[in-house]
């Protein structure tokens, strides 16, 4: 296991001069030693190029890769002593599921006695037990995928263990129960694990850390808690959560006031926002409905109901910019053309300029 | 436009891929078909846009027998998962197809109107290939639109964008499908996009349509335990249970009381449980649920905590980002009065009244 280090940028093309050029922008990083990580964000972002450059697959175009404080820029994934796991199963087909699991510590020569009882446990914690002496190929593509797994797990002395989108091939009823192996097995085995995924559940389950990448930057690190309440960049409030945050424009007067379309509001609390253009970020799950006329009140015309089972999707305009609220199924359901009231301000209320949080 | 199924079958060899459909889609209105992979949406589409034949039964559409009458001489138009476009046509050109067919006039106009509708308009001069997958199935669905038809069918057409695209193109076609230009057919396999979607939903299994009516109501009262399996996810909490004397008994000592007009029930009941009906903080009157976390999953909106309890398994949802430890005790907390009861057969006997579950 290895404290992970990152001070780089890598560009696919040679002399970039401008930010699309680069696959990955400057970037300085650092994966605690046993800490679970996921790389999340559209296709694009630069999450793929990021995992290869922790792997060694790729060299970065500039700046460098430590592992625990020693320079592995250019050395190899054997050198690096990196574990991989891919979105299809990589397994040998002709050996049994023991002989499969076995291979990555064959391959290192550790004595047979460890193997057998490194091979148990790691089949234990995957359910395959029952299954060690069955021919690998003919077990069912997740069956095959969980081998995969556990040979990324299979040695105790890997850096890292990286994951490429594991779970595409398992069936979605299936799925919660690999996450759960496999948060279970990072609580035992405290191994490094960087998971590149798209899928937002999966990185929020999966991860300490979620990295929210977009067009080749790494725009926040941080729990799915921190993500969810204090996305530190627009990308993120939109990225996270469905519907992501509404998004309002205002001008800020640097120190109480807050202009919203035609009305004045003034911030609560002791915070203030810097002077300008500000927009405010306020997710759907926060935005509520209060009475017109009170106290803080923004007014805002109802465009449209939804009922999505569990709860109402209101979608609302406010002086011409749309945003969108969860209700509860109670009274008071307003309809459509209605006028009603939104507390914008509050605790869960985000301030942003040039799509940085500020305040 | 009025399409009626009665008592449609297909059948390939020994094979049933569909079985006594009998359905009257709402004109002009979104119908989802919503069902897992193989539950027969495909088929049925294919013999709404006469790409087949049923085995049994008729196809009628305002009225008139269309059984066997091939696309061709249909007015239909398709969306399929994959982005099918004419890739030597540039973006403009693959738009105003089914517009120049027609001999259409003021072609560029509607073509430039549609494009920008759907955030294509700066592309019109690109080819298909140089567009990203998102924007490609924008160019199919705007020439899809532009084509006018009568019924469109569009078969999972979101699956294969990232969700973030997926979410706001869906937005975008409800609202188109709402002004009920023309009757659409959406299959999907996921239920919350059909709750999103709105409109009506057929919920199918094995070649059988199991309900159909407005979506919402289909969601709150599920016919049968099959309909409620089909169209929940997280999916509904299901639990079996005795009923005697008013109360139903759970495995594990549990007991709830019966809603009133359910006093008399007895035997074997299921009983249905939403996973957000359930709550970690009690209220009075409420059934309480010791249980052990298994697992955390947070998809950014909402936590879904499964749990084991002695009545079994168990997944609750909730509001926000919330963190339970792997292993923890949690106790949930049920009112009874927001179940769901299905008889011994799996026929639903008692819904609960739309609550507020946040």
């Amino acid at each position: 296991m290895a404290r992970i280090d990152l001070d780089l940028a890598h560009a696919y093309r040679a002399d970039p001069k401008q930010d699309s050029d680069y696959a990955l922008l400057p970037l300085n990083m650092t994966f605690r030693d046993g800490g679970a990580y996921a790389l999340l964000g559209p296709s694009g972002c630069g999450k793929t190029t990021m995992l290869n450059i922790i792997s060694g697959l790729v060299t970065p175009s500039q700046g460098t890769v430590m592992f625990d404080g020693r320079d592995v820029t250019r050395a190899t994934p054997q050198q690096r002593n990196i574990a991989q796991v891919f979105q299809f199963p990589v397994i040998y087909d002709t050996m049994t599921v023991a002989q499969n699991l076995a291979f990555p510590l064959r391959n290192r020569k550790v004595p047979a006695a460890q193997i057998k009882e490194r091979v148990g446990r790691i089949a234990e914690m995957l359910d395959l037990s029952g299954q060690l002496d069955q021919r690998a190929a003919n077990l069912a593509a997740d069956a095959k995928q969980k081998i995969s797994l556990g040979r990324g797990l299979v040695r105790p002395d890997v850096s890292a263990v990286l994951f490429d989108e594991p779970l595409t091939v398992i069936d979605p009823h299936l799925k919660w129960q690999l996450r759960r192996k496999l948060k279970q097995i990072h609580q035992e085995l405290k191994l490094t694990l960087v998971y590149v995924t798209h899928d937002q559940v999966e990185a929020l389950t999966f991860a300490e850390e979620v990295v929210v990448m977009t067009r080749g930057r790494a725009v926040q690190i941080g729990s799915a808690e921190a993500l969810f309440e204090r996305p530190r960049h627009t990308f993120v409030g939109h990225f996270i959560g469905s519907p992501g945050m509404n998004f309002l424009q205002a001008e800020s007067d640097g120190r109480k006031g807050l202009r919203l379309g035609s009305q004045d509001l003034a911030l609560p609390g002791d915070g203030s926002v810097p002077p300008g253009a500000v927009t405010v970020g306020i997710r759907p799950e926060y935005l509520r409905l209060v009475p017109v006329g009170s106290a803080g009140a923004v007014v805002a015309r109802v465009e449209r109901v939804q009922d999505i089972g569990t709860y109402l999707l209101v979608a609302v305009d406010i002086g011409g910019q749309p945003a969108r609220l969860r209700l509860g199924m109670g009274q008071d359901v307003p309809k459509a053309g209605d006028t009603v009231g939104l507390q914008v301000l509050g605790d869960h209320t985000c301030f942003y300029q040039n799509e940085e949080l500020v305040a | 436009m009025r399409l009626t199924l009665d008592k449609v079958g297909k059948s390939v060899g020994a094979e049933t891929w569909l079985r006594g459909i009998d359905l009257e889609l709402q004109p002009d209105a979104v119908t989802v078909l919503l069902g897992v992979t193989q539950a027969g949406k495909t088929s049925l589409m294919r013999l709404m846009a006469g790409l087949d034949t049923p085995t049994t039964g008729r196809v009628r559409v305002d009225g008139k027998d269309v059984t066997g009458v091939p696309v061709r001489e249909r007015n239909v138009s398709m969306v399929y998962q994959q982005f099918i476009n004419y890739p030597s046509l540039k973006v403009f050109d693959n738009i105003a197809s089914p517009l120049k067919l027609r001999g259409d006039k003021d072609i560029a106009g509607r073509v430039k109107a549609l494009a920008d509708r759907l955030h294509i308009g700066a592309f019109l001069d690109r080819y298909p290939a140089e567009l990203s997958g998102g924007q490609q199935q924008r160019v199919a669905l705007a020439r899809a639109l532009a084509k006018g038809a009568p019924l469109m069918l569009l078969d999972e057409p979101l699956v294969n964008l990232d969700y973030k695209l997926r979410e706001g193109l869906r937005e975008e076609l409800s609202q188109l499908f709402a002004a009920g230009e023309s009757t659409v057919v959406y299959a999907t396999t996921e239920p919350a996009e059909a709750l999103l979607l709105g409109g009506y939903t057929a919920v199918m299994e094995k070649g059988e349509v199991l309900q159909y009516g407005p979506t919402a109501e289909v969601f709150h009262a599920p016919a049968s335990l099959r309909v409620a399996r089909a169209f929940s996810d997280p999916p509904m909490n299901l639990l079996a249970g005795q009923a005697s004397g008013g109360v139903l008994r759970l495995s594990g000592g549990l007991q709830l009381p019966l809603p009133a007009a359910m006093a008399q029930a007895g035997g074997a009941l299921t009983l249905g449980v939403r996973a957000a009906a359930l709550r970690t903080t009690a209220r009075p009157g409420d059934l309480a649920l010791p249980g052990v976390v298994e697992l955390t999953e947070i998809s950014g909106s909402d936590t879904y905590v499964h749990i084991s309890t002695p009545a079994g398994e168990m997944v609750a949802q909730f509001t926000g980002v919330h963190h339970f430890a792997l292993g923890a005790p949690l106790t949930l907390y049920l009112h009874p009065a927001h179940v769901y009861l299905f008889d011994a057969g799996g026929v639903l006997l008692s819904a609960p009244e739309r609550i507020s579950y946040l």
